[in-house]
């Protein structure tokens, strides 16, 4: 935006504020004309909208045409913005006109605040659609960049290949080559990760929430529930540069003093880091599950002789059953896309292996590795990063969609 | 037939058992807790203890003769010829002076190592440029030392290590300890690492420019968020029909709510870079994809709050004659306004550690220069960060854990701004 637009985005604005205030006021005179007229009293409904809804109605008016006609002038003016005195007398014009009409039509009949209502009444729709806007928006983008990356490398080659090596098949004589874009290794690298994370963030996230919701007192709860939460407030770089610069070397010196080596970049560095990211949000979620278990369920059982830990065991875990699986699907969502952590501390290099002492990669860190940098939009190399984009977001949309089902059916349930 | 009494050994045995169960089920809880708790720890000491020492740095107080024959040899004052005239001898004479009795060319390199040689010879051309009048006169001015005689004196780098082995000398140290006693070193607050861009040099970097672009970043995204938020809750919330569109709007925002963030900069480099043909790395870009990121954040807060609010206050409006959009604007939505201003903040503060997105718009650019407005090339504090641990050099590790400081206080003031507004409010209703 130059200067020029600016300037005139501030008319704008002065000329809406201006056929508010002018509006408003005539409206008021008005008002107390016709009030005066019948004697300082009037009947209930003889005036049907308040003075400043004149104002409003004139206002968006106002906005909306001066908006136009600052649009058609751009696209008449192109790209070079020069200053242009039509266009700018123009703008003035049609504000003051539309000021001076509808200022003519302020009467007490009518029905400026049902306009106004109208008006506000769209624009929220308006604000409602571009989230499915935004869906939609990701959805194309992925899929019509995937799609020229398809033309190029077969899509079976791609989704169940085992040779991960985008960054060779740059040289011109490999470009569609196949067996350089197989995903396997990436999805593999991403799933061990994610397995890591999970064995970490799952049974430590559920005690958590059961230990919080059952056992303890209104005090420890006071101060231990923010304490986890700030784990969930600290920002995934940080917790990669802790992985990188902490735990990696930690894990590394401690499998040396067992007597076998770890690559720095590993994916137990990365998949405990993440998981403890991972644990208040699953400690969260679970405890809204456990606390929406009625107490009658839990008081049966007592009455039956159960202890406390035979009661969460047997009767409230079962109950809650549904709601604690999606909970850690939406944890599972969450450690699949995560991105910081890996990329600095899980390693770029793409091995096909089950072991958790190895680097291995996954599919956000190639998405990083294969868009940073100086990318040219039409090779093979950029646009699988999109193709892996759909597949991430492919996967995470049914895990959270099963997973946000099933959570409000199960509360709908209690 | 076996004994059921409660009294029976058997029975006292099972229960004792039970007992057992129940005892270490709770210490699972608590060794959960312990886990956790200890984690973030961990997490604190280890950064925290890392870059503590980052808010000071080591600086050196020098005499430097700003003499008209190595500046102005042809005695003019042009600006531009001052710009590029040569500031490295300067610096140079003034540290052999420190030591006179140094001869050896390479000895004489490193002695002049141990201050940092752009920082001097930036801020001597700052100070000429700006007062020509400087020129033939000897002033004392106060230079960063190097960023490894820096990490030398913090005690960093171990003394006791083989001298091959370290990046500093022998002579080094012996040169930095004198000149520690004669008061020519000092420790001072380290203003650098807030004043400065981003830098080569790790006692030059600070992080001026990140914090500026994270700020333009988050009043970007919030002028685009708050509303697209608001507005999106209130309509679901209040007058939306209840159709499969609706339905179909808030699965929508829902699973937006958790969508990985590297996918909205995927969005963001398809259609604002690639689609529309913005520039790369400016806070603009950066703003909206984070304007998309949270703003179901702030629906989702937003529609609590509201329905946290006692319908007989919209009841109430009703009855006096209100129409129902001016009983949710003028009643129900002030008294949902502390919760919505929680979530918008909360949501900010999820913006402000974003980083992945803004990798994928290009917000990797090595930023020298503090941004001036929204449309020019900038970085944001967490890339900052991302940045500065590539490099594996101690002073690097210091800088970075620095800023993770720096954000994590900011973070920590806005949630913790946010709670206490949510607390204070409440009581006030």
């Amino acid at each position: 935006m130059g200067q020029i637009s600016i300037y005139m985005m501030l008319l704008i604005a002065v000329l809406t504020i201006g056929g508010f205030v002018y509006n408003r006021s005539s409206a008021l005179g008005k008002f107390r004309a016709a009030r005066a007229a019948a004697g300082g009293k009037m009947a209930p409904l003889a005036w049907h909208s308040q003075a400043s809804y004149h104002g409003y109605f004139t206002a968006w008016l106002v906005a909306l045409s001066t908006l136009a006609v600052f649009i058609v002038g751009r696209v008449i003016n192109g790209q070079g913005m020069v200053f242009n005195g039509l266009w700018l007398a123009a703008i003035i014009l049609t504000g003051l006109a539309v000021t001076i009409i509808t200022g003519r039509k302020v009467s007490g009949t009518f029905r400026a605040r049902t306009y106004v209502e109208r008006f506000i009444h769209g624009l929220l729709i308006c604000l409602s659609v571009i989230a499915v806007l935004t869906t939609l928006g990701i959805i194309a983008s992925l899929l019509f960049e995937s799609l020229r990356f398809f033309r190029e490398v077969p899509f079976m080659d791609f989704l169940f290949g085992l040779q991960w090596s985008p960054q060779t098949a740059m040289r011109a004589d490999q470009v569609g080559q196949s067996g350089s874009f197989g995903a396997i290794p990436v999805f593999a690298g991403t799933f061990l990760i994610m397995l890591v994370a999970m064995a970490i963030a799952g049974p430590v996230g559920l005690m958590i929430a059961i230990y919080l919701t059952e056992y303890a007192s209104a005090g420890v709860r006071k101060w231990v529930k923010p304490a986890i939460e700030i784990l969930a407030g600290v920002p995934t770089v940080v917790y990669g540069f802790f992985a990188l610069l902490t735990f990696a070397p930690f894990v590394r010196s401690f499998a040396e003093t067992l007597g076998f080596s770890v690559p720095t970049q590993s994916a137990i560095a990365a998949g405990v880091v993440m998981g403890v990211m991972i644990i208040p949000f699953v400690s969260s979620l679970s405890s809204d599950v456990i606390n929406s278990v009625p107490q009658t369920l839990r008081d049966g059982s007592y009455a039956l002789g159960a202890t406390e830990s035979e009661t969460m065991k047997q009767v409230v875990f079962t109950a809650a059953l549904p709601g604690i699986i999606g909970a850690f699907m939406l944890a599972i969502s969450r450690a699949i896309g995560e991105t910081m952590i890996v990329y600095m501390a899980a390693g770029k290099a793409a091995n096909l292996t089950a072991n958790p002492f190895e680097a291995v990669t996954t599919v956000t860190v190639q998405i990083v590795a294969l868009l940073t940098g100086d990318s040219d939009f039409d090779s093979a190399k950029t646009l699988v990063a999109f193709a892996l984009g759909l597949v991430l977001f492919v996967i995470t949309l049914i895990l959270n969609v099963v997973a946000l089902t099933v959570v409000r059916r199960y509360r709908a349930k209690y | 037939m076996t004994d059921t009494s409660f009294t029976s050994e058997a029975a006292l045995k099972r229960l004792k058992k039970r007992r057992g169960k129940e005892w270490r089920f709770r210490i699972w809880g608590r060794a959960a807790i312990g886990f956790a708790l200890a984690a973030l720890a961990w997490l604190l000491i280890s950064i925290v203890g890392t870059g503590y020492t980052a808010f000071q740095q080591n600086f050196m107080t020098l005499e430097f003769e700003l003499s008209e024959s190595v500046l102005a040899p042809d005695g003019t004052r042009d600006p531009e010829k001052l710009r590029g005239a040569n500031y490295r001898r300067i610096v140079q004479t003034t540290m052999y002076e420190l030591f006179p009795e140094v001869t050896d060319r390479k000895a004489k390199q490193e002695l002049f190592g141990l201050t940092s040689a752009s920082g001097a010879t930036n801020k001597l051309r700052q100070m000429v440029y700006n007062n020509p009048e400087l020129i033939g006169q000897t002033i004392n001015v106060t230079v960063p030392a190097s960023d490894q005689i820096d990490q030398l004196l913090k005690g960093y780098i171990k003394r006791d290590t083989d001298e091959s082995r370290r990046k500093v000398s022998d002579q080094q140290i012996a040169w930095a300890d004198t000149l520690k006693e004669r008061g020519v070193i000092k420790k001072k607050f380290n203003r650098i690492l807030f004043m400065n861009p981003d830098s080569r040099d790790p006692e030059l970097a600070g992080i001026a420019s990140a914090v500026i672009g994270s700020v333009m970043i988050l009043v970007v995204a919030f002028v685009l968020a708050f509303p697209i938020g608001v507005g999106a809750a209130i309509y679901l919330d209040e007058f939306a029909p209840k159709n499969k569109f609706t339905d179909f709007i808030e699965i929508n925002i829902n699973n937006l709510a958790a969508v990985p963030s590297i996918v909205f900069g995927l969005l963001g480099l398809a259609v604002f870079l690639n689609f529309m043909g913005m520039p790369r790395s400016i806070p603009l870009v950066g703003g909206m994809v984070l304007a998309l990121r949270v703003f179901p954040t702030i629906t989702i807060a937003t529609r609590s709050a509201l329905q946290g609010v006692s319908p007989s206050i919209v009841d109430g409006a009703l009855s006096l004659g209100a129409s129902h959009t001016q009983a949710v604007f003028q009643q129900k939505l002030p008294l949902a306004g502390p919760g919505i201003l929680t979530g918008s903040i909360i949501g900010m503060a999820q913006a402000l550690g974003e980083t992945a997105p803004l990798l994928m718009i290009g917000m990797v650019a090595f930023v020298t220069e503090v941004p001036n407005s929204i449309t020019e090339p900038a970085t944001a504090l967490p890339v900052q960060i991302f940045l500065w641990s590539d490099s594996a050099e101690r002073a690097w590790a210091e800088r970075t854990s620095a800023a993770i400081i720096v954000l994590l206080v900011v973070l920590i003031t806005m949630n913790g701004f946010a709670i206490w507004l949510r607390n204070r409010l409440e009581q006030r209703r």
